[in-house]
C-alpha cells in the first residue's frame, strides 16, 4: 500500500483538463507534429532501406564491385575474371557474376516505356536468399525469358494480374521482345521503381553494348565458419586495384551511405522532421505558458502556503509529461495508419518499428519538456506577497 | 508536490512579536516608508484585528508577517523564528505553520472543495494520501461544508468558498492564521458566522489569529483591536 502514500492531487492533470478544448487543441497540436516527424523520418529510413531492398536478398558472403561503382544507380563494371581469381582463396566456396543496368521496360497496356532495374545472372547460380527462386531461375535457360518483380509500381503494367489469370505477358525490354516467367518479390527502391531478373545471356541480348566479359557485382559465398571480414581484407590485397571486395553488410552500408551522403534526401526529409520538432515545441511553449500565466495567482497562492517553488516546476514539468504522452498517442495511430497507405500506394517499405516509435516518443518528450522548461520561467513571476 | 524538511516551530506565550519594525517600498527619492517602528505582539490563541485606513501599511505588515517578503528594517519574530535575515528556505518553511485566508479566497479552480482543502493538508509530513484526504474531509464537516465536497470553486457562494478557504488554511495544522478582508465579499450575517467559525477553530487548534478588516460588524468579536495609520500603529 505504499503508492498510497505518495499519492498526490493529479493537480497538473486537473491543471490541463480544467479547459478541455484547450487541451484538445494542444493534443492535436502536437500529434500534428508527431505526425509531421513519423512521416519525413518514415520516408527518410523508407529511401535507406529499399535502396537496399535487393542488397538484403543477395544469396552472397562477400560482393565484388567496381572501385568507380557510386550506388545501384550508377554501377561500373569490372573484369568477370577477376571472380576466377578470387575463386583461387581457399575459403571461396562459389562464385556468381551478376550484371545490372536499367532498361527500358514497355507497359504492356497502354504501351508507354519506364526505366526498369534489370539483374543479369547465370541461372544455375542461386543469387537470391530464396529457395523458391532456384526453381524460378531455371525458366531463364531459355532465351528471352524474365522474372518480373511483383512489388513494381502499377506504372509498368498489369503484369502480376496478367500473369496470375494465366495470360500470356510478352512485351519489350530495351526494344526486344521479353516473355515473362514468373514472378519474384523485390520491392521498388527510390532508385528503381520496378525489377527484373533475367539470365546474363538474355541481359546480354538486351544490352549488347555491355563491354563483353564485365560485370556490374560479384557475388562470393565462402565456406562454413570462414570470417568474412578476414577473407575480404584478403582479396582486396591479392586482387588487382580494379575491383573492390566488400562484406555483404559493408555492400549495403556502402549503399546507404550513398543516399546519405550524396544526395540531399537525407538532409531535406532530417530537416522536415526537425521542421515538425519545432512546429511541435512552438505549440507546446504557447499552451504551458498560457495555462501558467492563466494560473499564476493559484501558483502564487501555493508559494504563500508553503509550497516551494521547485515543487510548482515539477507540476508544470508534468504537464509537459502528460501532453507529450498524450499527443504521442494519437500520433503513432496515424502515423501507423499513413504508413499502411503509403505502403499501399507506393510499395515502399515503410514500417513503424520499435526504432522509430521510441525515437519519436522521445523526441515529442524532448519537445514537451523542453517547452515546459522555458515555460516554467514565467512561474518565477509568482510573488506569493502580491496575492494579499 | 514534494516537501521539505519541516521547520522546528517552538510555541511560546507570543506568535509574533515586532520591534521596531520598519519598510520601505521604491529607493532613491521615490523611497517610501510603509511601516514606521511597529511594535506588536500577538500572543497564543488571540483573535487581533488590524484595522485602519487604505493605504497604510496594513497588507505590508501582513505580508511580512507571513514570511511573504524580506524583513528590512527592526525585529520581527514571528513562531520563535527571527526573520530579518532569514533566507528564502527559512521563509518558505515558517510558512507551512502559517495559515492564509485571502479576501479573494485564491482557491485552485481545477480542483473540488475536497482537494483544494487537501492542498493544505499535503503540506504535513508522513500522512498518506488517504489520511490528508480524511484530514480535508474533517475541515470541511467542521466548516459545514461536507455534502460539497466535490463542488468545484466556481459551483460554491461567496460563502461557501471563504469556508473552504479556511478549511484550507486549517487543515495544516498553523499556529498562525493570516487573514486579509476575509469578510469584505460577504453580507453582513454570513460575515459573522465566518469570523465566529474562524474564531471557534483557531481556539481549538491553539493558533493565533491577525485579521486584517475594515469590518465595524465584526469588531465585538475580537480579543483585541489594533489600529494602524500612516505605518504606525496606534
Amino acid at each position: 500500500m505504499n503508492f498510497l502514500k505518495f499519492r498526490k492531487i493529479p493537480l497538473a492533470w486537473l491543471l490541463l483538463s480544467r479547459q478541455p478544448l484547450r487541451l484538445l487543441v494542444a493534443i492535436a497540436g502536437i500529434s500534428f507534429a508527431g505526425i509531421l516527424m513519423f512521416m519525413q523520418i518514415g520516408f527518410r529510413d523508407g529511401l535507406f532501406d529499399t535502396s537496399v531492398t535487393i542488397h538484403n536478398l543477395l544469396d552472397a558472403d562477400l560482393v565484388l564491385i567496381s572501385p568507380r561503382s557510386k550506388s545501384s544507380i550508377s554501377m561500373s563494371g569490372f573484369p568477370k575474371r577477376r571472380l576466377i581469381q578470387a575463386l583461387a582463396q581457399n575459403d571461396v566456396k562459389s562464385v556468381s557474376p551478376v550484371n545490372l543496368n536499367y532498361l527500358l521496360w514497355r507497359n504492356p497496356e497502354n504501351l508507354k516505356t519506364r526505366s526498369i532495374l534489370a539483374l543479369g545472372f547465370n541461372p544455375d547460380d542461386s543469387i537470391l536468399l530464396d529457395k523458391e527462386f532456384s526453381k524460378k531461375a531455371d525458366l531463364l535457360k531459355n532465351p528471352g525469358r524474365v522474372l518480373f518483380d511483383s512489388l513494381s509500381r502499377p506504372e509498368f503494367g498489369p503484369v502480376e494480374e496478367w500473369f496470375k489469370s494465366g495470360r500470356k505477358v510478352q512485351t519489350e525490354v530495351a526494344g526486344k521482345r521479353v516473355l515473362v516467367e514468373g514472378l519474384v518479390e523485390l520491392g521498388p527502391s527510390f532508385g528503381a521503381d520496378g525489377n527484373l531478373i533475367t539470365s546474363t545471356e538474355t541481359y546480354l541480348k538486351l544490352f549488347p553494348a555491355n563491354p563483353k566479359g564485365s560485370i556490374e557485382i560479384g557475388l562470393v559465398k565462402l565456406v562454413a565458419n570462414s570470417n568474412s571480414q578476414r577473407v575480404s581484407q584478403i582479396l582486396n590485397k591479392s586482387l588487382p586495384n580494379d575491383v573492390r571486395v566488400l562484406t555483404k553488410d559493408e555492400f549495403i552500408e556502402f549503399e546507404k551511405n550513398y543516399w546519405k551522403t550524396s544526395t540531399a534526401i537525407g538532409f531535406i526529409f532530417s530537416l522536415g522532421a526537425f521542421m515538425g520538432f519545432v512546429v511541435g515545441c512552438v505549440v507546446v511553449y504557447q499552451i504551458l505558458y498560457s495555462d501558467v500565466t492563466d494560473h499564476l495567482p493559484e501558483y502564487a497562492t501555493l508559494l504563500a502556503m508553503g509550497y516551494r517553488l521547485k515543487s510548482l516546476f515539477f507540476v508544470v514539468a508534468r504537464e509537459g509529461f502528460l501532453l507529450a504522452l498524450f499527443g504521442y498517442l494519437p500520433a503513432y495511430v496515424s502515423g501507423q495508419i499513413l504508413y499502411a497507405v503509403i505502403r499501399n500506394s507506393t510499395k515502399l517499405p515503410i514500417i513503424m518499428d520499435a526504432n522509430k516509435s521510441i525515437s519519436i516518443f522521445f523526441l515529442i518528450l524532448v519537445m514537451c519538456m523542453g517547452s515546459a522548461g522555458i515555460a516554467m520561467r514565467k512561474l518565477v513571476d509568482a510573488d506569493p506577497a502580491e496575492i494579499f | 508536490m514534494s516537501k521539505n524538511k519541516d521547520l522546528k516551530v517552538a510555541t511560546n506565550k507570543n506568535s509574533v512579536l515586532a520591534s521596531n519594525l520598519c519598510h520601505y517600498y521604491g529607493s532613491g527619492e521615490n523611497r517610501k516608508k510603509v511601516l514606521d517602528r511597529v511594535n506588536i505582539n500577538i500572543k497564543e490563541r488571540e483573535l487581533v484585528l488590524l484595522k485602519g485606513p487604505s493605504g497604510c501599511g496594513k497588507t505590508t505588515l501582513l505580508t511580512l508577517i507571513g514570511a511573504l517578503r524580506t524583513c528590512q528594517e527592526g525585529s520581527l519574530n514571528v513562531l520563535s523564528r527571527e526573520l530579518n535575515g532569514a533566507s528564502r528556505k527559512t521563509r518558505q518553511r515558517l510558512r507551512r505553520h502559517i495559515g492564509m485566508i485571502f479576501q479573494g479566497h485564491n482557491l485552485l479552480r481545477c480542483l473540488t472543495a475536497e482537494q483544494n482543502v487537501q492542498m493544505g493538508a499535503d503540506l504535513i509530513n508522513g500522512l498518506t494520501y488517504l489520511q490528508r484526504r480524511e484530514i480535508a474531509r474533517k475541515w470541511l464537516l467542521e466548516v459545514g461544508l461536507e455534502e460539497h465536497h466535490k463542488k468545484l470553486p466556481n459551483a460554491l457562494s461567496g460563502g461557501q468558498k471563504q469556508r473552504v478557504a479556511i478549511a484550507r488554511a486549517l487543515s495544516a495544522n498553523p499556529k498562525l492564521l493570516l487573514a486579509d478582508e476575509p469578510t469584505s465579499a460577504l453580507d453582513s450575517v454570513t460575515g459573522r458566522e465566518i469570523v465566529s467559525l474562524l474564531k471557534r477553530l483557531s481556539k481549538e487548534q491553539n493558533c493565533s489569529v491577525l485579521m486584517v478588516t475594515h469590518d465595524p460588524r465584526i469588531s465585538d468579536m475580537a480579543d483585541r483591536i489594533l489600529n494602524m495609520e500612516d505605518g504606525k500603529i496606534f
